[in-house]
């Protein structure tokens, strides 16, 4: 079975986006710093297609720059909820007792009471506001649900024929989780990861909007958002530019999430996007 | 009866070592900031005496689970502490601004509802076809579109353009309709795909045949027995939703001025002044949990097939 053509479209805008990420340096047009009062606000035009932002500074290159920012929170606290939630949803799921009733009894349950970005923006508020800040924040609230997929399957798969056989055959508790169950649970993993990314990003960008993300100089999409809301009226392009950006990120990952979904599982139903489960 | 009041028992038991690890949690909060919290607020031009005095006076120079214990007790009581600014109850300041959270929260709720039920219907009735294709392009839009992305932009076409709303202010219904519209847009696109799924489901089932061949209207068979099923799991996500929209509220309060407890938090965060921060964080955290223990137990009222854990 082929991928569906949205499932195509995102993952051609993912690679695009990485690309775009990866050469930020050489692709932008001008030094993201290079200010220049006199000609602040300034709409696009030919040589600024996206327009100059309240210091004068190029709209499109700190925008490249921004998927760099924005993609490289998103891929690292998708890498750290990942490993994280595999190993905790694997033990409860194959250890189960109170093991498991106090993973996901009460960790679950305790972590799953705030709402995610209110979690997140706290421990910035307390911890102060950096990127490493931002990402441990994300993560902290970012690996139970990867956790508790990694259960589900874990609690499936641990029942099947050919996991009691390894244990039949005297295979250790490590060999069994990590060569016979852990590779049949990696599809749904890398599913999730996917659209993952969606919602990390976007959670980035909220906490950027709202002060508590990435800091000057460095250019963020949500950042630049907040700080274009002053000039709605004379510049709106500062506030269009980033806002598409942010939209286009995050459907390219729910596309490619959705799309490698379906052609993972061509009997499942589509995933539930990304933003009903952060809750951002 | 004795059965619900078994439900409600259950959950309610479920729920204290969850407020326990909140409470904890919000505690503990305090003691992450790096150095000193009162040296933070204060700032390096404060005297030692200064430093010292202030952290006599709220406590902060005890043991660590002596605070603990006189931190349970004051939330028992309902007594949030001082803030660090002006010295007065957390909890009066949070007491004055929850109403317009609420507000807003409920009337994105109301947006969120209305555009997505009609919607959702529509793309099941029409699947595969036009209507449904451009329904999912609508979800999906509100999916991607942030509110911080979104409010702006309503704000630029309705008051800026079009003159037809207040980009910002409170009291009056037209301050309302903005922040709910963007808050209630990505619950609403949520909604609209659960609706479509929820309906489709249901209009497989042998009753609908039943109810068709009996020659009733579709409009009966559809607004009387399929929405009556297909509604139960979208008040689920409905309920589960509204702690979402207490969490979203932050950052639409703060695209459009609002004067609720998100915007409080902001302001707190921004002066350090973090007895006001735990308050804020506290009081939205037990909203969440109350709505969301309300509506498991509703659920489970409601639909008797869904067996108590």
């Amino acid at each position: 079975m082929t991928m569906s053509w949205t499932g195509k479209i995102g993952w051609g805008l993912v690679i695009a986006l990485l690309a775009i990420a990866l050469l930020a340096p050489h692709v932008a047009p001008h030094d993201i710093r290079e200010q220049d009062l006199r000609v602040r606000l300034q709409p696009p035009s030919r040589a600024h297609p996206m327009g100059r932002d309240e210091f004068g500074r190029d709209v499109l290159s700190r925008l490249l720059y921004g998927a760099r920012v924005s993609l490289r929170v998103g891929l690292t606290v998708v890498a750290i909820c990942a490993g994280v939630g595999t190993i905790i949803g694997a033990l409860a799921g194959y250890y189960g007792g109170w093991t498991d009733r106090i993973i996901s009894g009460f960790l679950f349950n305790t972590l799953l009471a705030f709402p995610g970005i209110l979690l997140a923006l706290a421990m910035i508020a307390f911890l102060g506001p950096s990127v490493g800040n931002l990402i441990l924040a994300l993560s902290i609230i970012g690996w139970v649900s990867y956790a508790r997929l990694i259960r589900g399957q874990v609690l499936k798969v641990k029942e099947l024929d050919f996991v009691h056989a390894a244990r039949a055959m005297g295979a250790s508790d490590a060999r069994i989780l990590l060569r016979h169950i852990l590779p049949n649970v990696v599809q749904p993993l890398i599913v999730q990861a996917t659209l993952g990314v969606a919602g990390a990003v976007l959670a980035e960008a909220s906490l950027s909007f709202l002060g508590l993300g990435v800091q000057e100089p460095m250019p963020s999409w949500g950042k630049m958002l907040d700080s274009g809301r002053a000039y709605l009226t004379t510049a709106p392009h500062l506030v269009i530019f980033p806002g598409l950006a942010i939209a286009v990120t995050v459907l390219a990952f729910n596309f490619a999430g959705d799309g490698l979904n379906e052609w993972l599982n061509p009997q499942r139903p589509r995933s539930i996007p990304a933003r009903a489960r952060k809750g951002g | 009866m004795k059965e619900i009041m078994g439900i409600l028992l259950r959950r309610l038991v479920l729920v204290i070592p969850v407020v326990w690890a909140v409470v904890t949690l919000v505690f503990l909060l305090l003691h992450l900031v790096p150095g000193d919290p009162v040296l933070a607020f204060l700032g390096e031009t404060a005297t030692p005496e200064q430093v010292a005095e202030m952290r006599h006076r709220f406590g902060l120079d005890r043991p660590l689970l002596e605070q603990y214990v006189t931190y349970w007790m004051h939330v028992v009581r309902g007594d949030l502490g001082v803030t660090f600014v002006d010295r007065r109850p957390v909890a009066e300041k949070i007491l004055s601004r929850y109403p317009a959270t609420l507000q807003l929260a409920v009337a994105a709720l109301l947006v969120a509802v209305t555009i997505a039920i009609p919607l959702g219907v529509t793309a099941a009735r029409h699947q595969g076809g036009v209507r449904d294709a451009a329904a999912s392009l609508l979800a999906l839009l509100g999916i991607a579109l942030p509110n911080f992305a979104l409010g702006p932009l309503l704000i630029l076409l309705f008051s800026v353009k079009l003159g037809w709303l207040p980009p910002s202010g409170f009291g009056e219904p037209a301050h309302l309709v903005l922040p709910a519209v963007t808050l209630g847009t990505a619950l609403a696109a949520i909604l609209t795909r659960l609706v479509r799924t929820s309906v489709l489901e249901e209009l497989r089932q042998d009753y609908v045949k039943t109810a068709r061949a009996k020659g009733l209207d579709e409009r009966i068979v559809l607004y009387r027995h399929v929405l009556r099923n297909g509604l139960i799991p979208v008040v689920t996500i409905v309920g589960l939703q509204f702690g979402v929209l207490l969490g979203g509220a932050i950052i639409t309060e703060r695209i459009f001025n609002w004067p609720g407890i998100g915007t409080l938090t902001i302001e707190a965060i921004a002066a350090r002044d973090y007895p006001l921060v735990q308050g804020c964080l506290l009081v939205i955290a037990l909203t969440y949990i109350v709505v969301n223990t309300a509506t498991d137990f509703l659920y489970r009222v409601l639909d008797p097939r869904i067996k108590v854990e």
